[in-house]
């Protein structure tokens, strides 16, 4: 994975940076230059590509952060910033040459509004803990990654983060109605608020999902939501994926769209009930979950109703928990199904795109093929409410060209993604693990013009470059391109 | 002003052609239900899009429908009623409320003016449900973004600029956006005779409650009195509606026990299916206001501060007729008093620091003298003179529709 080359003049001023960092910052120690204190920030959720960066910092105010991008704009110095650190797309990957700002200080709520259903908090909170702090009030933030026990909600925003429930309520830009936000020549805005739309440019819904690319998010406003009266799973077995497949189709074509649904092949379902026995049938290829929730009499509505489509649709197994211990075994499986997976098999990448929901029969059927051409296996996990698929490929990374194989073996399935009218990523983001494949769902001009926003936020393009764009453009050369005698403009500026 | 009529991307590429070349404004528009929103445009041709239509897919079971720009809204409606699905946003009809005929709004026209109706307090705006745009950039050059699946995280979401831009940023030709499922039963609790503080108590108890509401609004006895429906102009007290819809036996079920949380805020009727989609329609359609031309406008504020909004506004001793929607987040003010500047400096200075106040309806004068949209902080403006710089740098489409360049000039 090629990256920027690391700037010589930049790292050759490393102490003169640290000294004036631990300048701005109140806490001396919240600058970390040691090699093997950076060791904790040299990756994120995608552990195959490691990078120490040149220096961490832990801020603990807005201003802090202000002058910080102040002075790395002055100085030419490249910042990344990080959350939690669970992107699983390379998002938060430092860079040799740059900054790692860890956001991890700023994990307070700082405002829980029942009278207009929205709290205030900062970036660094979990996204569990936001629902953690209202729940004993009858209250929860709907958007819910399976990794929100750690990741955060500013991470959260970077990456539009989904999740179970996103089907029936929406994604995290769905979710959040305003930030506070620090642009990289160090001025603070804010966006949004405690009301609903905000006239002019919708610069808030731009700003979710840009990978951090375009400030750096100070604050959070989230609505929240009614905690459901009641909430049912029901567990269904298929003797094929197709008839799944159909069956999702079927349920939401008839007017259903229940609060989750999710999918696993037979692959999957054995792993996990290996890992936690959560009682699920092994004797069917898929198996589906719905999750229901409203009040009884609703669900029961509901749950009879998908009980018929199910049957037509060749359903050999429906259960519909009794309690709430029964759903939350239901959902054991599933959420275990990663770790799962990983016992059965020494490595394993975890694949990312989103399908329209009738093509899954084809792209199951592809997939199969694609396995046995590259000779790994490949289990399958994932959101089938809204196509967002997680094909688990198995591989052993000390076998030599494994992890080679399992990355062609990957992009071709995230290109399949896109053929099927489809996208590369649903949830996990581009960042540096789907960032040569952008071409494959975008026309050279589509980037371009995606890289003239970054311009308007960040014309020197110093937040986490080398990151969603398949190549790095000055901004003044955006759609300008001139090759004069075989040479082209700005040679030193690397061409991924 | 010489209109062109389009039918196809060529006579967009060839006007756009022509505009870069002489840099010549260009007034983007539908069926013109809207063009008297925002500022006047400071054009040289007008595009009439209204003849680029058609469905280009719909699939009822992915809950997606891609449609040309200049499709109208209501024959998309018409399309998914037959296969019992709805535009969750409740696209609003402004052209009575604005001199024109009504249901002449296009796709292109809703979206890129972000409107939502009553349900936006559950089921989120126009831009929420607008999965991809195709069209052309001010650069002439061709652009899409988005897609047709509801999870997507690739790439910037410039969908989200396109909403809500007026049509500055981009000729968008096609969109793709998500639809849903209508419900079978809709129900609507109605509470009489509330003032305003316990209007907001009431509607922020209902959609504190396990019970769904869909939508929730206060019409003071005079706004309550311009809705032509017995139930609602009748009594002649001001009336609070909330929305319950879903499967019967949820609706019932939801709809009595709301009837009982309400109890104590006053006497209580409720509409069923015909009159209530009727009800929601005509408010979020602002029709209490339709048939008049004083400056009306359209504040967005935090739902708790509705009351204080309305008190400040009112201490200024303005006459003005109002009502609340969005459980007190969208307050609709129509103002009687005559001031020069349309009630401007009123308004915005009762929203304080938070919220945003559209002028919805006021003079072409009023519109070119005073922001009819919230003015916003210096950086931001900043942010989006370069945004608007990167998708049309010679200022072709819509000039001036928003916002006015620190020079008086017409930007964007």
């Amino acid at each position: 994975m090629l990256m920027p080359k690391p700037n010589q003049d930049v790292l050759a001023k490393r102490d003169y940076l640290v000294t004036e960092l631990r300048r701005i910052v109140a806490d001396s120690e919240a600058v970390i230059d040691d090699k093997d204190d950076l060791r904790a920030f040299e990756c994120d959720g995608l552990s195959a590509y490691r990078q120490l960066p040149m220096i961490a910092v832990l801020p603990e105010t807005v201003e802090e952060i202000s002058e910080i991008l102040t002075f790395c704009a002055a100085e030419g110095v490249n910042v990344v910033p990080r959350g939690a650190g669970t992107s699983l797309s390379g998002g938060a990957l430092p860079l040799a040459d740059g900054v790692l700002l860890g956001l991890g200080k700023f994990n307070k709520i700082l405002e829980i509004d029942y009278e207009n259903r929205c709290m205030v908090v900062q970036p660094g909170v979990t996204n569990l803990a936001i629902t953690d702090a209202v729940k004993a009030d009858g209250f929860y933030y709907a958007p819910d990654p399976s990794s929100q026990i750690a990741c955060t909600i500013g991470g959260n925003i970077a990456e539009n983060s989904g999740g179970v429930h996103c089907l029936k309520y929406g994604l995290t830009t769905n979710n959040v109605l305003g930030i506070e936000m620090v642009t990289m020549a160090g001025e603070v805005i804010r966006l949004g608020g405690k009301h609903l739309d905000a006239e002019g440019y919708d610069l808030l819904g731009v700003i979710t999902g840009s990978e951090g690319l375009l400030g750096v998010i100070t604050e959070v406003t989230v609505k929240i939501l009614a905690t459901p009266e009641h909430v049912s799973a029901q567990l269904i077995g298929f003797p094929s994926s197709e008839q799944a497949g159909d069956c999702v189709g079927k349920i939401i074509g008839a007017g259903i769209i229940p609060a989750g649904m999710e999918m696993m092949d037979r692959y999957a379902i054995h792993a996990a009930e290996e890992f936690c026995q959560a009682g699920y049938p092994l004797d069917v290829e898929a198996l589906l979950i719905v999750e229901l929730d409203g009040p009884k009499v609703e669900i029961e509505h509901y749950s009879k109703k998908i009980d018929e489509i199910a049957a037509a649709c060749g359903a050999t197994v429906s259960r519909t928990s009794q309690n709430e211990a029964e759903r939350m075994a239901f959902w054991a499986g599933r959420k275990a199904a990663f770790p799962a997976v990983g016992r059965i098999s020494p490595d394993y990448m975890c694949m990312d795109g989103t399908i329209p929901r009738s093509q899954l029969p084809k792209v199951l059927k592809r997939m199969g093929e694609l396995s046995e051409q590259y000779g790994l296996r490949v289990a399958n996990v994932f959101h089938a409410g809204d196509g967002n698929l997680h094909p688990l490929i198995l591989f052993d990374a000390n076998i030599p060209g494994e992890l080679e194989r399992c990355e062609e073996f990957g992009a071709d399935i995230l290109k399949l993604c896109v053929e099927v009218g489809g996208v590369l990523t649903g949830e996990h983001g581009v960042g540096i693990e789907k960032r040569d494949l952008m071409g494959e769902m975008f026309s050279e001009e589509d980037l371009k013009q995606q890289q003239r926003l970054k311009c308007a936020f960040d014309p020197d393009g110093r937040l986490n470059p080398g990151k969603v764009f398949p190549i790095l453009h000055r901004c003044a050369e955006l759609g300008k391109m001139h090759v004069h005698n075989g040479e082209l403009p700005f040679p030193d500026i690397p061409r991924f | 002003m010489q209109t062109t009529t389009i039918t196809s991307d060529t006579q967009i590429q060839d006007m756009l052609d022509w505009a870069l070349a002489g840099k010549h404004g260009l007034a983007v528009q539908g069926q013109g239900s809207k063009v008297a929103l925002g500022r006047p445009v400071a054009a040289d041709a007008i595009l009439d899009m209204s003849g680029l239509t058609g469905v280009l897919l719909y699939e009822p079971a992915e809950l997606v429908m891609k449609a040309k720009a200049g499709m109208k809204v209501s024959e998309v409606k018409a399309l998914l009623d037959q296969q019992g699905q709805k535009l969750a946003f409740e696209p609003p009809d402004y052209g009575p409320l604005l001199g024109t005929a009504a249901d002449m709004g296009t796709l292109g026209g809703i979206f890129s003016t972000n409107l939502s109706g009553s349900s936006r307090v559950k089921s989120g705006a126009a831009r929420d449900h607008l999965l991809g745009v195709s069209g052309f950039t001010g650069r002439g050059q061709t652009f899409q973004t988005g897609s047709r699946v509801m999870k997507n995280v690739t790439g910037y979401d410039l969908c989200k600029l396109v909403a809500g831009s007026y049509g500055t940023l981009a000729i968008a030709t096609e969109m793709t956006f998500k639809v849903l499922p209508k419900f079978d039963t809709v129900r609507t609790v109605l509470v009489y005779d509330a003032d305003l503080r316990a209007a907001i108590a009431c509607m922020r108890d209902a959609l504190s409650s396990v019970h769904d509401v869909a939508a929730a609004a206060y019409l003071p006895a005079e706004a309550a009195a311009r809705i032509p429906l017995d139930y609602i102009s009748k009594p002649g007290k001001s009336v609070i509606a909330l929305k319950i819809e879903g499967p019967k036996p949820s609706a019932t079920f939801r709809c009595d026990a709301m009837r009982k949380i309400m109890a104590p805020f006053g006497d209580i009727e409720v509409l069923h299916s015909h009159n209530s989609a009727e009800f929601w329609s005509l408010t979020g359609n602002a029709a209490p206001f339709v048939g008049e031309k004083a400056p009306l406008w359209r504040l967005s504020v935090p739902p708790a501060n509705a009351d204080r909004v309305m008190s400040a506004i009112k201490d200024e001793g303005t006459d003005c007729l109002y009502f609340v929607d969005w459980a007190g987040g969208l307050i609709w003010v129509q103002l009687v008093s005559e001031s020069d500047d349309g009630g401007e400096a009123v308004i915005r200075g009762a929203i304080g620091a938070e919220g945003h106040a559209t002028l919805i309806r006021g003079s072409e004068t009023l519109r070119r003298q005073i922001a009819p949209f919230q003015p916003v902080s210096s950086t931001v403006a900043m942010l989006n003179r370069r945004i608007k710089n990167g998708f049309d740098p010679e200022n072709i489409l819509n000039p001036g529709r928003m916002y006015l360049d620190e020079d008086g000039q017409g930007t964007h």
